[in-house]
């Protein structure tokens, strides 16, 4: 599982964000779109993309685009 | 199943119009969830008072004689009273059934109609039963707390009576039913039960930035769990029945889910590949009506559709509990009312 990949999946969920601002290290509760319906989208995006659960703990405990990653490849 | 009417208050919410969030955020909401509007019922009317006006309509355009009324079940989390005592017992008083009318409530919410579909059927397998009735609804309103974000523009109220008889001619009806209390807290009310029993302190609002504000005797909603599990579990559940009862999509002319959220049910419609003209929503107008929401799903899309001829319905219901439960049934000229609006 590639993260360039994953961080695309990422930057294509948001719609007014620009993919220049996803990077392994952004902090996503700090992008001015990320809100709880944005989280709503991300769980979608994981399932569709890689038949895996995410739960709002995963979710809650993530700081970095990075954390999630290593929950959906861990 | 032979006859069903809905019942909902007459005050509509637009979710445009509340004033108490940005405009830019409804709008946001209203496009993942799907609600425009909803219904909420004045503080006198409860959750039976309008099972109890469409289950009077309902037996009386059916011309049903209630002595052969032999089973009640009220499905509900919002009842008259906090269990003491049931609220079924009362509907059977108020609607003047025998004495002899088994009534009880099974309180679950998203799952309930299902659940109580699935409890009238299993009794009614034994021949002295020989009409059930069921009254499923729910009055979200009044357990949310308007500056909750994540709830307050979702929840509807409305409530069902659901008429079943014993035939003459076998009948299609398939249950799949399970449920998981690991994930109780992803909706709750924390306080007022025996658990947490009601204090001072259960009425101290409390705010949990983006937007939710509420006290502890006040719904807690879990989006995020509950959307992780509705999108997994709803899926596996039916795929389930359809191996158990031998079907696929090609024997369901109508799919009717728990009304959850728009994009919730639409993830769930796509992995099961259903087509989108047999998958209904009355979410647009009525948001998520708990226990209520397949059968309001149904008289306000289908009834034109039920009223004639043979259909071969897919029900799902899936959340609090976490409970879930999914159906398979053929229905007959079903004795559909028109909304009834209170």
């Amino acid at each position: 599982m590639e993260i360039s990949k994953f961080l695309q999946n990422f930057a294509d969920i948001l719609e007014d964000t620009a993919p220049s601002l996803i990077t392994e290290n952004t902090i996503f509760r700090d992008l001015d779109e990320w809100d709880s319906l944005t989280a709503l989208s991300l769980i979608a995006m994981v399932d569709e993309e890689y038949g895996i659960k995410l739960t709002g703990e995963n979710i809650k405990t993530s700081t970095t685009i990075k954390d999630l990653f290593e929950k959906v490849n861990g | 199943m032979t006859g069903m009417a809905v019942a909902v208050p007459k005050e509509k919410k637009l979710n445009l119009n509340n004033s108490l969030f940005e405009q830019e955020d409804i709008q946001k909401f209203i496009s993942t969830t799907g609600v425009f509007e909803f219904r909420v019922a004045p503080l006198e009317i409860t959750t039976s008072d309008l099972g109890l006006e469409a289950a009077n309509r309902l037996l009386d355009e059916m011309q049903i004689d209630k002595t052969e009324i032999d089973l009640l079940i009220f499905v509900s989390q919002t009842p008259d009273y906090l269990n003491v005592p049931n609220t079924a017992p009362l509907l059977q008083h108020k609607l003047g059934l025998s004495k002899s009318c088994i009534a009880f409530d099974v309180p679950l919410g998203c799952s309930g109609f299902v659940y109580g579909m699935s409890t009238i059927a299993t009794y009614m397998q034994n021949p002295a039963f020989r009409k059930g009735l069921l009254i499923c609804g729910d009055t979200p309103s009044k357990t949310i707390n308007k500056k909750d974000k994540s709830s307050t523009l979702l929840f509807g109220d409305a409530a069902c009576a659901t008429l079943f008889e014993r035939t003459t001619e076998s009948n299609i009806m398939h249950f799949n039913m399970g449920s998981d209390g690991s994930g109780y807290d992803a909706i709750i009310i924390k306080d007022g039960g025996f658990r947490n029993p009601f204090s001072a302190n259960s009425l101290k609002e409390i705010d949990y930035g983006e937007g939710i504000i509420r006290n502890q005797c006040e719904l807690v909603l879990e989006g995020m769990d509950v959307f992780s599990f509705g999108i997994t579990q709803a899926p596996k559940t039916i795929r389930e029945l359809y191996d158990y009862a031998s079907i696929d999509n090609e024997s369901v002319d109508f799919a009717l889910f728990h009304q959850a959220n728009k994009m919730m049910n639409e993830m769930i419609r796509k992995k099961l590949k259903l087509e989108i003209e047999k998958v209904p929503y009355s979410l647009e107008k009525f948001g998520n009506t708990s226990s209520a929401s397949i059968p309001v799903t149904l008289v306000t899309e289908l009834s034109d559709n039920l009223r004639q001829g043979s259909h071969h319905l897919l029900l799902c219901g899936f959340g609090v509990g976490l409970s879930w439960g999914s159906c398979y049934l053929k229905t007959k000229n079903l004795f559909v009312l028109d909304l009834i609006e209170l």
